[in-house]
């Protein structure tokens, strides 16, 4: 007698003494199974999986595309840490996340939290507010490079600052000017993640907050924003890590300058290796980057846990 | 007990009290507090909302000016008269058509592969039982915090090794691929009730014919919200398309439109890269108000996926 429990086959022996034995079979539905996920398995094996390894391992070589690869152990990444720029291109980073996360936190707030009560119009905000986080960075760069412009551009005009303020052609202004094109493409997906948050707290505690008389910012800090911390963070873990991964918008709007001002991490990465042609130090850098990305994500999870109230 | 009854009812109507008190007290005959909150959400919310469309503005009413217009000081708002030249001429400065067609292609194709790959695995995922279902859907969850700029590298090679680069599967096939929509539609397929596939398991349907007849027809909401995103990550995507083309044939159009722009950096041609830009932006912002319902529900998913 044989009895089938999904994957484990189980005979049942009857003929002289009695006992059992489990085998294990690949069921029909384990097959099936099989050919769903092999498509999307197939894929990512070869197109993510690997990579990682290659890249890891593409660290450790010199290799200049021509000449075959040599292994040169961490000689890249120790050449990295005894180059001036690096530490810029890190700090350029780093400085470049942190204010973008800043501001693409604290200014989508605001405005969920206006949102977050019967406003009429409140799609067409919602859309309003979408519209550049939806647009190719390329029309994003072209129409800020223009409104940027120092002699013609519509900022300077109406900021009446003349051609005083050269943005992306001043070794001061052509950061922040970044920072102010990225947050504001990120505030409409912020505001967003914001509302639904807004929303999920329940209505009881709100009616609480009225009864005992907590109203306007009180309400706000003592009541709202500590609800609000699991989607804080998340928000904030998001962004910084999008922040980290910036690509587009320097290569389109500064190309890494002036002075290497703006260069930041992966911009140099892909100047590295698809212009120099310097696929082991393109690689170390990756892997740095990767390495901040992950450390990033676990400390803010840690932080996370002790600080979050509402788990 | 009667006692304690009684103390609730009363705590109960003296919060009720205090409520009408302050909802009284704050309903003085000109403009209430709550009207002024209102008021400064609606003016944060326009100066906002205006900050985020006159860009737009600023882009389109720029496409139709001439040079003279265009530089002129200060800038003249609206153009007069309006100059529609600018999208003729860029057509003729730069394959526009072409950078467009491929656009649509990579956009369309690559659409229908992650919709076919990930919900076939996000079926599997959801209502199949197998072994080692949850740390194989781990693995898959896990690539999805693989910043994609550390593997442009080694992938670059693999389509040197594939002759792949400068066509069009080196555009579409590493797009195909991805934890996040094996999420989304794992995660869809989960809430359908448990009987759901048991008439087309009765009338001997396999299980793929099941996931073809019975769990793609009801999966339609999160088909759409996946497809809405890869529509417009990939229309959009910018660096590897600049990576693995390297002739006009085979550009997209915000490539080929970076091109343009670098070639005619700190010149002139503002009228015409705005043009190409109006041009290049039209599909997904089209995309993105028909699903945009969708589009919302996904950012949503995407910020519960912990």
């Amino acid at each position: 007698m044989v009895i089938e429990v999904d994957y484990v086959k189980i005979e049942v022996m009857m003929n002289g003494k009695l006992g059992f034995k489990i085998k294990e079979t690949f069921s029909a539905d384990y097959m099936w199974a099989v050919w769903f996920i092999l498509p999307a398995f197939l894929g990512t094996l070869v197109f993510i999986i690997i990579p990682i390894f290659i890249s890891f391992g593409l660290g450790f070589v010199k290799w200049d595309l021509i000449s075959p690869p040599e292994f040169v152990g961490v000689k890249n990444y120790l050449d990295l840490f005894s180059e001036d720029l690096f530490y810029k291109v890190l700090w350029n980073t780093f400085y470049y996340a942190a204010l973008t996360a800043l501001f693409s936190i604290i200014i989508p707030l605001i405005l969920a939290y206006a949102l977050d009560r019967k406003i009429k119009g409140a799609t067409f905000f919602k859309t309003a507010y979408f519209l550049p986080y939806v647009t190719p960075m390329i029309v994003i760069a072209i129409v800020w490079a223009w409104i940027f412009d120092p002699n013609y551009g519509i900022l300077n005009w109406l900021l009446g600052l003349g051609d005083s303020v050269k943005w992306l052609y001043d070794e001061k202004f052509a950061m922040p000017a970044l920072i102010i094109v990225s947050v504001w493409k990120n505030i409409g997906y912020n505001m967003i993640i914001f509302l639904a948050g807004l929303q999920a707290i329940p209505e009881s505690v709100n009616e609480a907050c009225e009864i005992d008389g907590a109203t306007g910012a009180k309400r706000f800090f003592h009541v709202t924003l500590p609800l609000l911390t699991p989607t804080l963070f998340f928000v904030s873990i998001m962004t910084v890590i999008g922040a980290f991964q910036v690509f587009d918008l320097i290569y389109l709007m500064t190309e890494g300058g002036p002075e290497n001002s703006t260069m930041i991490m992966v911009y140099w990465l892909f100047k590295q290796a698809f212009e120099y042609f310097n696929i082991g130090k393109a690689s170390a850098i990756a892997y740095i980057l990767f390495i901040i990305i992950l450390l990033l994500t676990l400390a803010q999870w840690k932080i996370r846990k002790k600080w979050v109230l509402n788990e | 007990m009667e006692n304690k009854k009684k103390m609730g009812i009363k705590r109960v109507a003296d919060c009720q009290q205090r409520l009408e008190d302050r909802r009284s007290l704050s309903e003085t005959p000109f403009i209430t507090g709550n009207q002024i909150i209102k008021l400064v959400a609606y003016s944060l919310l326009a100066v906002g909302a205006l900050s985020m469309l006159l860009p737009f503005a600023w882009m389109f009413l720029t496409s139709l000016m001439t040079q003279e217009q265009i530089f002129s000081y200060p800038p003249e708002i609206i153009p007069n008269p309006l100059h529609a030249q600018n999208y003729p001429e860029v057509a003729k400065a730069i394959p526009v058509v072409t950078y467009f067609f491929n656009s649509a292609v990579v956009a369309v194709i690559t659409t229908i592969g992650q919709l076919v790959i990930a919900s076939m695995a996000g079926y599997a995922f959801a209502r199949i039982e197998f072994k080692h279902r949850e740390p194989l859907f781990l693995v898959f969850l896990a690539t999805t915090m693989v910043p994609p700029q550390v593997n442009i590298v080694p992938l670059f090679f693999i389509m040197r090794e594939l002759h792949w680069i400068d066509t069009y599967p080196a555009l579409i096939v590493p797009g195909l691929f991805g934890g996040f929509g094996i999420f989304l539609m794992r995660q869809w397929f989960k809430t359908l009730p448990v009987g759901l596939e048991d008439a087309a398991k009765i009338d001997g349907c396999n299980p793929f014919q099941t996931y073809l007849r019975v769990a793609l027809p009801v999966a339609l909401p999160a088909l759409a919200t996946l497809g809405i995103f890869t529509f417009i990550l990939t229309w959009n995507s910018f660096m590897w398309p600049l990576i693995v083309t390297n002739s006009d044939s085979m550009r997209t159009l915000p490539v080929g439109l970076a091109i343009f722009k670098g070639s005619f950096r700190e010149t002139t041609e503002w009228g015409q890269l705005m043009a190409c830009a109006v041009i290049s932006v039209i599909p997904v912002i089209g995309v993105f108000l028909l699903g945009q319902k969708y589009f919302i529900k996904g950012i949503m998913l995407g910020g519960m996926k912990e």
